[in-house]
Formats: C-alpha cells, sequence, structure tokens
C-alpha cells in the first residue's frame, strides 16, 4: 500500500506540471493588459518601466520558469519562515500579485479562513444529512419515504445553486427578514451575541452547498446500502440472531461506506469549484471571489496560482480517494 | 379401446404467438413502466415547443422596450410582468430559452462527438490507449469552472470580432462547454468497447475481412448506444446548467441577448425590490435540467438489458 501510494504522489508531479504549464500557457495568450488602467498621461517609456518591473518582460519560458521557482521554492521558504521564525527567503521575490501589489499567498492566506468556514462546514453539514437519509432510504426500499427521498435528491441535483441560494434569499432575507444576506467576514466571535450573529449568516450559503452535496451522497449511500442489503452475509447475520439495528448498522454500514467514503473524497475539490458561485451569490469574500475578480480584473499570477492550486486539490484527493479505497477493502489490492 | 395418444407435446414446436418485437420496442416498453421518466420526457418537450414555437405565438418581441410600461407585475397584457426597461418577460423567457436549449444540444452533440471519439480510438487500438487516457485524466484533474471563466474571457473578443456578438460568444460557449465535458463519455466508451472487442460477432467481423472503419461504424458503435445516450441527457443538463452560471457570474451572454441565467443574474440586482423576478428564470432552469434527469434515469433503466423484461 505505501509504495503504491509513493508511486501515485511521485506519478502526480508530472501531471501538476503540465496542469500548471496549460494554465500558464491559456493565460499568455490573455488579450489583456495590465497596464490598461494606468492613465493615459503616464508616458509609455514609464510604462514600458511598469511593464518591466511586473516581470513582463521576458520571454514565456523564462517567467514560466520563474513562476515555478517561487511558487515550488520561495512560498514554502516563507511558510517555514513564518512557521519556525527562521530566515530562508531572505526577502527573495515571491509570486506577485497585480491586483493588489502583494503577494499572491498572502492574499490567499487571507481569504482562506472565510472559504473554509462555509464550504468544509456546508460539506460535514451535507454529508451528516445525507447518510441516514441514504441509509433509511435504502432501509426501507420504495417506501414513502423513500419515494420522497428520492425526488427531493433528484430537485436537489437540479435545482443549481445560484437558482437556490437567490431563492433562499428571497425568502428567508427579503420577505421574512430573519437571516442577513450578505456574510459579514470582519465580524470576529467575542461573545454569545456575536457568535449568534455568525451562525445566522452561514446558515444559508452552507445550506445551499450542502443540498448539492446532500442529493449526490445520499443517492451514493442507498444504492451502496442496497447491494450489500441482500448478500448472504447479512442473511447469516440475521440467522444468528443479531438485532436488526446491529445487522445494519454495524454489519451493512460499514460494507456500505467503502465506496461512500471515496465519493466523499473525490467530492471535496468540486465543493470548492462550487463555492465560486456560492461565495458570489452570497457576497462572502473567499477564494472563489477573489479568483472571479483577478479574473475580471486581468491579474493574472493570481489566476494563474489559484487555479493550479485547486487543480493540487483535485490531484490530491484523487489519490486520496483511491487510497483509502485500498485501505478500507481488504479485497482490493493494487500491489 | 382408449384414444389415440396426443403426439408428445413437449417434442412440437410451439408456435409463437406475437411477432418479434425489436429491441427498440423493448426499450419502450421498460422505459413506459418508469412514470418519472414518461413525466420528465413529456415536460422537457412541452419546454422546447414552448420555447421555440412560442414566440411565434406571442406577438412581443424580446427586445422591444416600452418603457412606460417598465417594473410592472404579472397582468393579462405581461403574463410574467415587465424588466426596468419595460421588456416583456415571457417574451425574454422565450428567447433566453432558445438560446439555454441550443447552447445545451450543441455542447453535449460536440462533447459526445469527442468522448465518443477517444473511447472508441482508446477501447479499439490498443497503441492508443495508454496516451488517450492519461489524457482523460488530465482533464479530469483541471479545474474545470476557473478555466472555462478564463477561456471565456480570453476569446471573447477575438470571437465577436470574427463572427458577430451573438454567433461569436456562442461558438465560444459551445466550444467550451464541449472540450471540457468530454471526459465521463469516453471513459464509459472506452470500457464497453474493450469489453466488446472480445466477443465472437467481432472475431466473426474480422475473418471475413471487415476494415477496422466498417467495423468500428456498423459493429461497434451500434453497440456502444445505450451509454452514449444516457451520457448525452445527462449532458444536455450538465452543459445548460454551466451555461447559465456562466451568465450568472456574467461572463455569459451579453445582456441585450437573454438566455436564462443572464435573466436570473438580472433580476438578482432588483432582489430587493421586484424578488419575484427571479422565480421563473430560476424556475425554468430547474424544470427543464429535473426532467431532462428524470428522462436519463429512464433511459438508462431502459437500456439496460438486464433490467429489461423484469
Amino acid at each position: 500500500m505505501l509504495t503504491y501510494t509513493i508511486r501515485r504522489l511521485v506519478l502526480a508531479i508530472p501531471t501538476l506540471l503540465f496542469i500548471s504549464l496549460v494554465i500558464f500557457l491559456l493565460l499568455e495568450l490573455a488579450p489583456g493588459d495590465p497596464m490598461a488602467e494606468v492613465p493615459l498621461t503616464v508616458p509609455p517609456e514609464v510604462k514600458e518601466k511598469m511593464r518591466l518591473a511586473l516581470g513582463l518582460g521576458e520571454p514565456t519560458h523564462i517567467r514560466f520558469f520563474k513562476w515555478m521557482w517561487q511558487f515550488f521554492v520561495i512560498e514554502p521558504m516563507v511558510f517555514a519562515d513564518w512557521l519556525f521564525g527562521t530566515d530562508l527567503a531572505g526577502g527573495q521575490q515571491r509570486v506577485l500579485s497585480w491586483q493588489f501589489r502583494s503577494p499572491v499567498m498572502d492574499v490567499v492566506v487571507q481569504r482562506m479562513p472565510q472559504t473554509l468556514w462555509v464550504v468544509a462546514m456546508s460539506y460535514v453539514v451535507g454529508v451528516l444529512i445525507a447518510l441516514p437519509i441514504g441509509i433509511y432510504s435504502a432501509y426501507r426500499q420504495y417506501s414513502l419515504f423513500d419515494q420522497a427521498g428520492t425526488f427531493i435528491t433528484m430537485v436537489g441535483y437540479s435545482v443549481p445553486p445560484f437558482f437556490s441560494g437567490v431563492l433562499v434569499i428571497v425568502i428567508f432575507s427579503v420577505q421574512l427578514g430573519w437571516l442577513p444576506s450578505i456574510y459579514d467576514t470582519t465580524l470576529v466571535v467575542v461573545d454569545w451575541a456575536t457568535f449568534k450573529q455568525q451562525l445566522m449568516q452561514m446558515v444559508m450559503p452552507v445550506m445551499v452547498l450542502a443540498l448539492q452535496t446532500t442529493a449526490q451522497i445520499s443517492r451514493f449511500m442507498r444504492a451502496s446500502m442496497l447491494d450489500n442489503l441482500n448478500q448472504d452475509y447479512v442473511r447469516t447475520a440475521r440467522a444468528k440472531g443479531l438485532s436488526e439495528m446491529t445487522v445494519v448498522m454495524v454489519h451493512v454500514l460499514r460494507n456500505s461506506m467503502i465506496p461512500v467514503i471515496t465519493v466523499i473524497a473525490l467530492g471535496v475539490p468540486q465543493i470548492f469549484g462550487g463555492a465560486i458561485i456560492t461565495e458570489q451569490i452570497f457576497k462572502v469574500n473567499g477564494l472563489g471571489q477573489l479568483l472571479i475578480t483577478a479574473i475580471q480584473a486581468n491579474d493574472l499570477p493570481m489566476v494563474h496560482t489559484v487555479t493550479f492550486m485547486l487543480a493540487v486539490l483535485i490531484v490530491l484527493f484523487n489519490i486520496v480517494a483511491d487510497v483509502l479505497y485500498g485501505v478500507l477493502d481488504p479485497r482490493i489490492r493494487y500491489d | 379401446m382408449t384414444d389415440a395418444p396426443d403426439p408428445i407435446t413437449a417434442l412440437t414446436d410451439p408456435e409463437p404467438t406475437a411477432p418479434p418485437h425489436s429491441q427498440w420496442r423493448d426499450v419502450w416498453d421498460q422505459f413506459k413502466t418508469h412514470r418519472g421518466a414518461l413525466v420528465g420526457t413529456f415536460i422537457f418537450f412541452v419546454i422546447i415547443a414552448a420555447v421555440f414555437v412560442g414566440p411565434w405565438l406571442w406577438g412581443i418581441d424580446a427586445t422591444f422596450i416600452d418603457v412606460r410600461a417598465r417594473n410592472q407585475g404579472p397582468s393579462w397584457a405581461h403574463p410574467f410582468g415587465t424588466d426596468q426597461l419595460g421588456r416583456d418577460t415571457l417574451a425574454r423567457m422565450m428567447a433566453g430559452g432558445q438560446t439555454s436549449i441550443a447552447v445545451g444540444l450543441t455542447a453535449m452533440l460536440l462533447a459526445l462527438g469527442l468522448g465518443s471519439l477517444v473511447g472508441v480510438l482508446a477501447g479499439f487500438f490498443r497503441r492508443l490507449d495508454g496516451p488517450l487516457m492519461r489524457l482523460t485524466d488530465l482533464f479530469l484533474s483541471l479545474p474545470l469552472l476557473p478555466l472555462l471563466l478564463v477561456m471565456v474571457l480570453l476569446f471573447r473578443e477575438t470571437l465577436n470580432g470574427a463572427f458577430g456578438p451573438e454567433k461569436g460568444i456562442f461558438i465560444l460557449i459551445v466550444v467550451a462547454i464541449g472540450v471540457t465535458s468530454w471526459m465521463p463519455t469516453a471513459r464509459i466508451v472506452r470500457g464497453d468497447v474493450l469489453a466488446l472487442k472480445e466477443r465472437e460477432f467481432i472475431l466473426a467481423a474480422r475473418s471475413i475481412g471487415t476494415t477496422n472503419y466498417n467495423l468500428i461504424t456498423r459493429h461497434i458503435l451500434p453497440n456502444v448506444m445505450s451509454p452514449i445516450m444516457v451520457s448525452a441527457t445527462l449532458g444536455i443538463a450538465n452543459a445548460i446548467i454551466t451555461e447559465s452560471a456562466l451568465s450568472f457570474l456574467g461572463l455569459g451572454f451579453p445582456p441585450d441577448f437573454p438566455t436564462w441565467g443572464r435573466l436570473l443574474n438580472d433580476a438578482t440586482v432588483y432582489l430587493q425590490d421586484y424578488p419575484e423576478r427571479v422565480f421563473w428564470p430560476g424556475l425554468a432552469i430547474s424544470l427543464t435540467v429535473l426532467s431532462i434527469n428524470y428522462l436519463g434515469d429512464g433511459l438508462r433503466d431502459a437500456l439496460d438489458p438486464r433490467i429489461r423484461g423484469r
């Protein structure tokens, strides 16, 4: 198993480098000029110097290698400095955002908590709702609960977040006025009142994202439970007099969780992509919103870095899913 | 004396009582039993008919501006109300639906073509299998939504110049969605082709000298039709949602060229004053996608020979 994990991790490196190159070349085609918003009164030779200062003067391949060096060598060094108080980076050039004129990673680190709070929380909530629904609708297949559950998951699957999000804003913020429609990221939780406020503003984005997760995962859970419920070992377990609770919740559930856990792992990067839209609706200034504004402002280093980090997440969680599958299911052997 | 014994009945062949069914007849019989799929198909065709035939019956043009009638609620003259410029929402919904569904169908066809091509080639020719599947894996690890946004932003101006603003953005969005959503089809098709390739009828066809091209078009492709059709339905739903998401983020079609996502985006600006405006485009997107998903669900059951006939 360990050799398999190491092999996959090593194989991931060329993939990621290639993805990074693809993103870089795509951005290289960008017609936008980062100097477009500089006033026309600035003379052309000054503009040229400003372009050089942004690192635009050099040929494409040199800039790509410079980005790689900055991202893979200097940024980890800065991180180590911050972690252990050392001075490895020594003020070397980092990946700079054109829009903020500050290192990209600093901005990303600023935006990370909001996204993680909303996205990670919604994923956990979604999974926690999905599992019981999936288990019960498989156990009572074709019952009223199962039919309703199937319909609701189908609806949750079909209603895009940019509609469900706007709809809950209309209902709970505009009509009823119960919840705030804009996520206030400056809020610091210090006491009970601010905690309640934080909870109130998180409910809608979390539930909108969770609806999608729930729809997908409960479908998988139900199918996986159905596969297992008719197997011989279940009959054996019942025949030897185990309680129904033990049979379903211990024997069947543990076996059914194997594929579901891999699906849960595979869904993690997707939810970050989906957060782009949800953050736009609820005005959460997280990573997704950062990416959108960077795309609109032609901030190429920012777009490149954030997109590449999303690609790293996808590749990483693909490996996690495969490895988990092998660890959990003794019938699967990769080596 | 006893009667002469009947000829042993077991030895006589029973005459078939009904004429033989074609495969598609069986598929339809199974499809009929899935009530959700029937309702979904019906609703989907109703939406298509409403969107494409409706503008002929409804006289108001989607771009006609009547400033004196702006921001109206539902009335007999404007059943869905009017927007901030006095344009009729019903007419705009129909025009938007035409674009959304056209984008969905074309992008699906493109993705399906690409996916089937890659899948068949990878499954059929062993030498191509490795590289093509690595390519598929690579595409699957790309963060698609950000790349779509970047692609739309990068090529919008160029294509607008080449084909005009409407056709340019249409081509761009269809191609962008198409080239980023062919991977699941390719994987499914490859798996099926790999299994089919070992069957006897392929060996028989090969032994009488069928060329590779004819093997693929006459023997392989008809047999992988069912997974392709199922991913086609899911592809339409996916493309419609992606296009709406792009338009919703303001990176899709221009404002005077409505799509359902664009209408939803326009409506969110007036969320405080006219919250009911977000309802119709959102409902249209959701209902279309829901009906297509049910259609795909039924199609999957109907095309699966293990379920059919049970």
